[in-house]
């Protein structure tokens, strides 16, 4: 028999007009407010497809969980630092990894080309910028995704065989991650810059910088990262565009081993003030930290946790943990909604860039805006927005993480786990802060805001997705 | 345009904000470049190379603000500081703390898991869906939406039955739950008298009725005009029964509906018979004569009589009903012969029609499927007309007559205009989902009405009824009121409303 009489309350869901839920309100029922839209703005294919999935959910259910509890799990470490050669997986002399989904080089933005450029500059495979062309346009340069070699890279993401890289490693599964040095603002190759000055400062991470920290990192047993975030979190950081709190705490603790090295006072001077004069320094542990939660999470039968979200540029990817690593689901990147630095405009701005959204792919950044409030004004909104931002979060995702507790939230923990199927259901995008690159290679940031990856990356995964289990 | 530079020493500002500061600036008519900014090597290029800044501020450093401007020659420079000072303090009034919405059932759900009731007003093709959902949530669904396919009606009611919730609907519009109306409700006392209906104002009538008698509502359930075809079989009637029947709160039932399809009346008829231990009280629209050889039963033949046989079951004596003495009007003209009604609430309508098709030959509806009665067109009347406004032909793409009362002010006109026209029937329903004052955005044109037939020669009477109580928030006395200071006259229900219609023209004394 129906308890509904026996349960002698009535407590609303208002699914439409909201003049019936304010009456039903008024007269003392509990209501909540539904703001419906059309399911997919109405896409047969898409509404059919969830259909399918419907019966799936117990299924579903159990495999999130584990997606999750595996992603808890995860404890990355900074273990060391080597050149990328030495330690990326399939990685040669002549390959370049980039950020994102793949992409062919006459495809690539221009911060992209100018970084490929850069590289193989770097790489000493050509002398200048025409030599290096003739050389990629031969085909002599193979490009991947940084994702297919367990690495990430933020921006253009590229990275090539000399360059130093963290070394993280997930101590819970003994699983790796790599990531290059952040080369700090202004200048630099992740925007396609590939002047002396760039090539100089690679040089320098190479040659100086890393044999400092080589020598300091093998003083101990790794630097928690995940421990470094947590803090982070409550300091207003969300460890993706505001690393502020991050990269200092993380100079607590490296600069007492670099002190504990036997480095000339020169060397030791150079490396400490390289990682105190960027706030950003952080990001490149935060990103392959993150690389390590969503990557224990992979391909777990079932799962419609999202466990990749890169963009090259061009592209917005993603990839859907029980559908398996190898398929992308990408889509043109959206052009991102913030605030731009003085003489620069919207046409100036190059499309969603970089590896970096691995960081809303486990609930931080964006995610997470309610912990770092100071991010909003990017986009003009004021501290509850950043609040309600979070909130809206909660209903896309699959858990709630303790261990990133964010006070402004009343310390209730980040939200975790993408569920491409509460995003598609709800229409709610995962929210994703970042920076936004000039268009032109070379001349950097010029930005910052917030986008939103594009709906349709969900759509195809969804329609794989049904086409493997429904 | 001059130059404004200020540098404050070892003063630090958050870099964000400076940006949405210096962005806010800019668009001020005044002022044509504005960077408020930390003197980072970075910033002071950028300072050079817009030209707000010279060399000079090479010697700050990053912990030194620079407020830098290019600004109309007229602006104080003490005025641009003052309110980049105001700015920077952040006192902005912060504003309303936004209401909890969620974007799914699922994710309100998720945050409420006391919830029992779903209520869909969402556009048809979209509504099935979404009350499935409900129902496999375990909550009960009143689907308002209409343009649900009898298909997906009777699949979502068969998976509701399965699981024990109830789907009202679709197109329910009148529901009372544990003392909460839903969508067009009216605030009525509670009691002992259950209602199960297919119909929405038949119900509403009942229960503003069954108020004014002194009696009261346990839970009303309204399960959709078409639960009771046979494609549906009654699948809610029949578990709506079942629910007032366990229901500690509910002595007497009522069913409201227009007639069953036979085989489903017959299961109605026997499920009544063989679970139902409490009087029940049927009210279809007919003028059919129903009768059962089941004691527990009685047939009303009005939505009156429906409610006052609850009342005499529910509390032992039967409610008085007086009827206003009213006599035949003399003065209309000749060509005066007809009443039309013109309805809002279509159960209320079918009351009325079964009514005066007792009193007198051509009476025309779109309530009925009867060919001989049907109206030929429902956009003009002829002889006795009773128009359900809120049929389908009126209101597809706009809202409801009850909510928004235009169709019935230009028909209200045209009643008038018309030499045949003596007398216009007009409901108005109150309570929650209505119009907030039907009476206050009708009497002009009532008023207008009347001028126009008396510059013919001819006086129109209005018999109105106002369907709700003085607890509605726009409050029945005073709906009446704006009604009667216009010269309408007033019937305290809406069968007596045609009965005064009828006594008007002398079809009955």
């Amino acid at each position: 028999m129906n308890q509904l009489f026996s349960q002698d309350k009535l407590n609303i869901i208002n699914v439409g007009l909201k003049g019936f839920g304010q009456d039903a309100m008024s007269q003392g029922a509990v209501v909540k407010q539904v703001e419906w839209k059309p399911v997919a703005g109405g896409r047969k294919d898409i509404i059919e497809a969830l259909d399918k999935v419907e019966p799936l959910a117990e299924k579903i259910k159990e495999a999130n969980e584990t997606v999750v509890s595996r992603m808890k799990a995860a404890k990355p470490v900074l273990v060391g630092m080597d050149l990328a050669l030495n330690v990326v997986p399939e990685m040669t002399e002549h390959t370049i990894l980039h950020a994102g989904p793949p992409i062919a080089w006459e495809n690539m933005c221009g911060p992209m080309k100018g970084a490929v450029i850069g590289a193989v500059l770097f790489e000493g495979l050509a002398a200048d910028d025409e030599e290096a062309v003739k050389l990629i346009e031969s085909g002599a340069i193979k490009f991947d995704p940084c994702h297919e070699h367990k690495a990430v890279g933020p921006m253009a993401g590229v990275l090539s065989a000399h360059m130093p890289v963290h070394i993280v490693k997930n101590e819970t599964n003994g699983d790796y991650a790599y990531c290059s040095i952040n080369e700090g603002l202004g200048k630099v190759l992740r925007f396609g810059a590939y002047s002396k000055e760039v090539l100089d400062r690679l040089a320098f991470l190479r040659d100086e910088f890393m044999p400092v920290m080589q020598k300091a990192l093998a003083l101990t047993d790794g630097i928690d990262i995940k421990l470094i975030t947590a803090q982070a979190l409550q300091m207003g950081d969300e460890c993706h565009n505001r690393n502020k709190a991050a990269t200092s705490l993380f100079y607590k603790q490296i600069s007492q081993l670099i002190l504990e090295t036997d480095c000339e006072k020169a060397a030791i001077q150079k490396t400490l003030s390289f990682i105190a004069g960027n706030d950003h320094y952080f990001l490149n542990l935060s990103m392959p930290a993150c690389k390590l939660i969503t990557e224990a999470g992979q391909n777990v039968p079932y799962a419609t946790i999202v466990s990749t979200m890169a963009r090259n540029g061009v592209e917005f990817g993603i990839k859907v943990s029980g559908i398996g690593t190898g398929e992308w689901f990408d889509y043109a990147s959206n052009y991102i909604e913030g605030l731009y630095f003085p003489g620069y405009s919207k046409e100036d701005a190059n499309p969603d860039i970089g590896d970096s959204a691995i960081t809303e792919t486990t609930g931080i950044g964006g995610m997470s805006m309610a912990g770092a409030p100071a991010i909003v004004q990017f986009v003009g909104g004021d501290v509850e927005d950043a609040f309600n931002t979070t909130k809206r979060m909660y209903g896309i995702t699959t858990d709630i993480n303790a261990a990133y507790a964010i006070p402004n939230m009343n310390f209730k923990g980040a939200p975790m786990g993408i569920d491409m199927l509460k995003v598609i259901e709800s229409g709610v995008l995962p929210v994703i802060n970042t920076g936004i690159a000039h268009k032109e290679a070379g001349i950097g940031q010029i930005g910052a805001g917030i986008v939103n990856p594009p709906m349709e990356c969900f759509y195809q995964a969804l329609l794989a997705y049904v086409k493997k289990y429904a | 345009m001059k130059n404004i530079l200020v540098i404050r020493k070892n003063t630090y500002f958050d870099s964000v904000t400076l940006m949405s500061l210096s962005e806010e600036l800019k668009k001020l008519d005044e002022a044509e470049n504005v960077m408020v900014t930390m003197a980072t090597a970075m910033n002071k290029e950028l300072l050079q190379k817009e030209q707000l800044a010279d060399a000079s501020i090479e010697a700050c450093t990053e912990n030194d603000l620079v407020i830098a401007a290019k600004v109309l020659d007229e602006v104080e420079e003490e005025d641009f500081i003052g309110l980049v000072d105001e700015k920077l303090k952040g006192d902005k009034a912060s504003g309303e703390k936004e209401e909890e919405v969620y974007a799914t059932i699922k994710q309100a759900k998720a945050a409420d898991e006391d919830a029992n009731m779903v209520v869909i007003s969402v556009p048809g093709e979209h509504a099935a869906r979404e009350a499935k959902i409900a129902v496999e949530n375990g909550m009960n669904v009143m689907l308002f939406s209409d343009n649900v396919t009898l298909e997906e009606e009777r699949s979502l009611k068969e998976l509701a039955h399965e699981k024990e919730l109830l789907v009202m609907g679709p197109d329910c519009g009148t529901a009372m739950i544990n003392g909460i109306g839903l969508c067009f409700a009216n605030k009525v006392a509670a009691g002992d008298i259950g209602i199960v209906g297919a119909s929405g104002t038949g119900m509403q009538e009942i229960m503003v009725l069954i108020d004014r008698y002194g009696c009261g509502i346990s839970n009303a359930i309204g399960v959709g005009g078409r639960d009771l075809k046979e494609a549906i079989g009654g699948i809610m009637m029949l578990d709506g029964l079942h629910m007032l029947e366990a229901d500690e709160k509910t002595k007497v039932i009522v069913i409201v509906s227009k007639v069953p399809d036979e085989a489903v009346e017959q299961k109605l008829l026997e499920v009544i018979e063989r679970d139902i231990t409490k009087p029940v009280v049927i009210y279809y629209t007919t003028d059919e004569k129903k009768t059962t050889d089941l004691k527990k039963v009685v047939f009303a033949d009005s939505l009156l009589c429906a409610a006052q046989k609850a009342c005499e079951l529910s509390s032992g004596k039967k409610p008085e009903e007086k009827m206003q003495q009213i006599a035949k009007f003399e003065q209309f003209a000749d060509t005066q012969k007809y009443i039309r009604g013109l309805y809002c609430g279509g159960t209320v309508c079918a009351e009325a029609y079964y009514y005066l098709k007792q009193k007198a030959d051509e009476v025309y509806s779109n309530v009925t499927k009867d060919k001989e009665h049907m109206l030929a067109d429902v956009f003009k009347s002829q002889g006795h007309t009773l128009l359900d406004l809120g049929d389908d032909f009126f209101t597809t793409g706009r809202a409801h007559p009850m909510i928004d009362p235009t169709i019935r002010l230009s028909r209200i006109k045209e009643e008038c205009e018309d030499p045949e026209c003596a007398v216009i029937l007009l409901d108005f329903e109150i309570g929650y989902g209505s119009n907030e004052n039907p009476a206050g955005t009708t009497i002009d044109v009532i008023r207008e009405g009347m001028e126009l037939a008396k510059a013919r020669g001819r006086e129109i009477k209005f018999v109105t009824y106002v369907l709700g109580t003085d607890a509605d928030m726009q409050n029945k006395r005073q709906q009446e009121k704006q009604l009667a200071e216009c010269g309408c006259l007033i019937a305290e229900s809406n069968l007596e409303a045609v009965k005064m219609a009828c006594r008007l023209i002398g079809l009955e004394e």
